[in-house]
């Protein structure tokens, strides 16, 4: 039977039949508009961030302390921008082409993880991005695995493997600093002070004031609402800082043995908008030096271009 | 210990602390790109190449820690040795300029260790043959990348022709430095440790020549020429590389990280 056969309505109800069934919706599928707009938007956001994320580490390549560190980091903001590259993949299968998403990140009508937006001050911040940030990112996409959208379940599993490896590393450097001088633990509890709270607004508003999660969830592009994510990262994190010594900056934060979860205070949800909303210290220069780089690049693109149609019209001459 | 073995180790020490500062050197220039490149491709592409760098490096100190008598280890020596104790020849440690200059030293030098390599690989030090080995692998596919962008950057549009030129022309004077052979080079030759880096030239010359004139490009005719980077005789750069490079180890002397 071909699809023109069917109504609207119909094929959106067969649709949420192959989501209710566990389904992995394919490129060639047919989906409801909104559906690959909202996965457009999650999937380039995702990309964002993994590319913008590049830079704040990427900050402390040149002065990595030892060569391993050094070595390390660099295989790991490599290893965020394959990440995006990935993902751009997973969206183009959707018919978004990667030069309008990256034109809506440099006009700011796409968005990117706003923990991106804090300065990364200190070696210790690398570690704790590491133990943190790709320890949040992988809760998250622990559960993305399962995401109704086929391209984009199968990047999640291979992405998930390396952030793990990446969280280790994060963690493993951040235990060379708590068995260190007084200087370095004092640098790692103050990069543990700065990056919580930024890694708990990673998993977005509470639920009920999330903007998009009602219908993510019914076509299972999200699996996990936000505050349950958020309240699984808390519960894997407390007993990994009582590890390194270091002291969680929440003093609300303790076990709750009725609920068998780690209760925790309340966000600054006034931060997290002025910081989504532009006013973090370092949006401008994340997204100037995105745009700077493909400016500068622009014509190293056009000689590329230039050459294969060259080689092009030779080998048809030839012909 | 005799004269003579002091000599003679204090050369092999010498010669390789100076293979481990061209690859550090170059490596931490080409961080630089890791999320600057023309796209995204490109970023990890560099990466990828100075991921190669700096392993080379770290073995090349690997190996000097232990010949060294005053037992500095791999990092002591990376980051705790001033300008005048690094040993790279300039090219390394030029900035990165555009990414034409950069293609352009990647190229010259991919040229000139796919052979100098092939020579080391045979190296009667185990050790050296050894890193060397792994590292010409390395450069056979840096050369094919490298290769590739002169290429298309000689011909291609204009702008990128003019910069490509402009790149070469800028670099050629550090080029001679690569084939002269230092004193610790030169005590270590008898013994088949080292390469005759003179006797390079010819093959260099040859495939440079090719690739150019198919990227229809000029070799630069400069009568300029700059050398003494294994003296410890740097460019003015080279002091920021290392204070930015060196910062930790030297703001917190002693620690472990």
């Amino acid at each position: 039977m071909t699809h023109f056969e069917l109504s609207d309505a119909e094929l959106e109800q067969r649709f949420q039949q192959r989501i209710d069934d566990e389904q992995k919706i394919e490129p060639k599928d047919w989906m409801p508009a909104a559906y690959r707009k909202n996965l457009i938007r999650q999937i380039s956001q995702h990309a964002h961030s993994e590319v913008i994320g590049m830079q704040p580490e990427g900050n402390w390549l040149s002065r990595a302390p030892t060569l391993q560190r050094k070595m390390i980091l660099l295989a790991k903001v490599q290893d965020e921008g394959g990440h995006g590259l990935y993902l751009y993949s997973a969206a183009e299968t959707l018919g978004a082409s990667r030069e309008e998403m990256v034109d809506a990140l440099h006009e700011g009508r796409a968005k990117y993880a706003s923990i991106f937006n804090y300065p990364t001050l200190t070696w210790a911040d690398i570690g704790t991005i590491g133990w943190l940030v790709d320890g949040a990112a992988i809760v998250n996409q622990i559960s993305l695995q399962r995401t109704s959208y086929g391209p984009y379940a199968r990047a999640m599993v291979r992405i998930c493997k390396e952030e793990s490896f990446h969280q280790r590393q994060g963690y493993e450097s951040l235990i060379a600093l708590v068995n260190g001088s007084d200087e370095q633990k004092a640098m790692a509890q103050d990069a543990l002070n700065r990056w919580w709270w930024p890694s708990l607004m990673m998993f977005g508003p509470h639920d009920a004031d999330s903007a998009h999660s009602g219908q993510s969830m019914k076509w299972k592009i999200k699996r996990k609402s936000n505050d349950s994510l958020r309240q699984d990262f808390v519960d894997q994190t407390v007993p990994q800082a009582d590890f390194l010594g270091l002291h969680i900056p929440d003093e609300e934060l303790k076990w709750n043995e009725e609920r068998g979860h780690y209760d925790f205070g309340e966000i600054d949800w006034e931060e997290f908008a002025r910081v989504v909303n532009g006013d973090g210290m370092c949006n401008r220069d994340r997204v100037r030096h995105h745009k700077k780089a493909q400016d500068d690049g622009a014509w190293v693109r056009d000689a590329l271009r230039a050459y294969e149609q060259k080689k092009r019209a030779n080998a048809e001459k030839a012909a | 210990m005799n004269e003579a073995i002091k000599t003679e180790q204090s050369a092999l020490l010498n010669f390789v602390l100076a293979e481990a500062d061209d690859a550090l050197i170059l490596g931490q220039r080409l961080i630089e790109w890791c999320y600057s490149a023309p796209y995204l491709e490109e970023d990890l592409a560099i990466s990828n190449v100075c991921l190669d760098y700096l392993g080379r490096a770290n073995n090349f100190y690997e190996y000097a820690s232990e010949l060294d008598t005053r037992k500095r280890s791999a990092d002591q020596l990376a980051m705790l040795r001033d300008s005048r104790e690094f040993s790279n020849l300039l090219i390394h440690e030029l900035p990165i300029g555009d990414f034409a200059f950069t293609m352009a030293r990647q190229f010259v030098l991919d040229v000139f260790y796919v052979e100098y390599l092939a020579v080391l690989m045979d190296s009667t030090d185990d050790r050296i043959a050894g890193i060397a080995a792994k590292s010409a692998k390395e450069c056979d596919y840096h050369l094919r990348r490298s290769r590739e962008w002169i290429l298309r950057l000689g011909d291609g549009t204009e702008e990128s022709h003019t910069r490509l030129q402009n790149g070469l022309n800028e670099l050629w004077g550090y080029i001679p430095e690569l084939f002269m052979q230092s004193e610790a080079e030169k005590q270590l030759m008898a013994q088949g440790v080292c390469a005759d880096r003179a006797a390079l030239q010819p093959a260099w010359d040859a495939c440079v020549n090719e690739v150019l004139e198919q990227a229809t490009l000029t070799r630069p005719d400069v009568s300029w020429k700059v050398s003494g980077g294994r003296e410890g005789i740097h460019t003015e750069t080279h002091g920021y590389l290392l204070a930015d490079m060196q910062f930790l180890q030297r703001a917190y002397p002693g620690q472990q990280w």
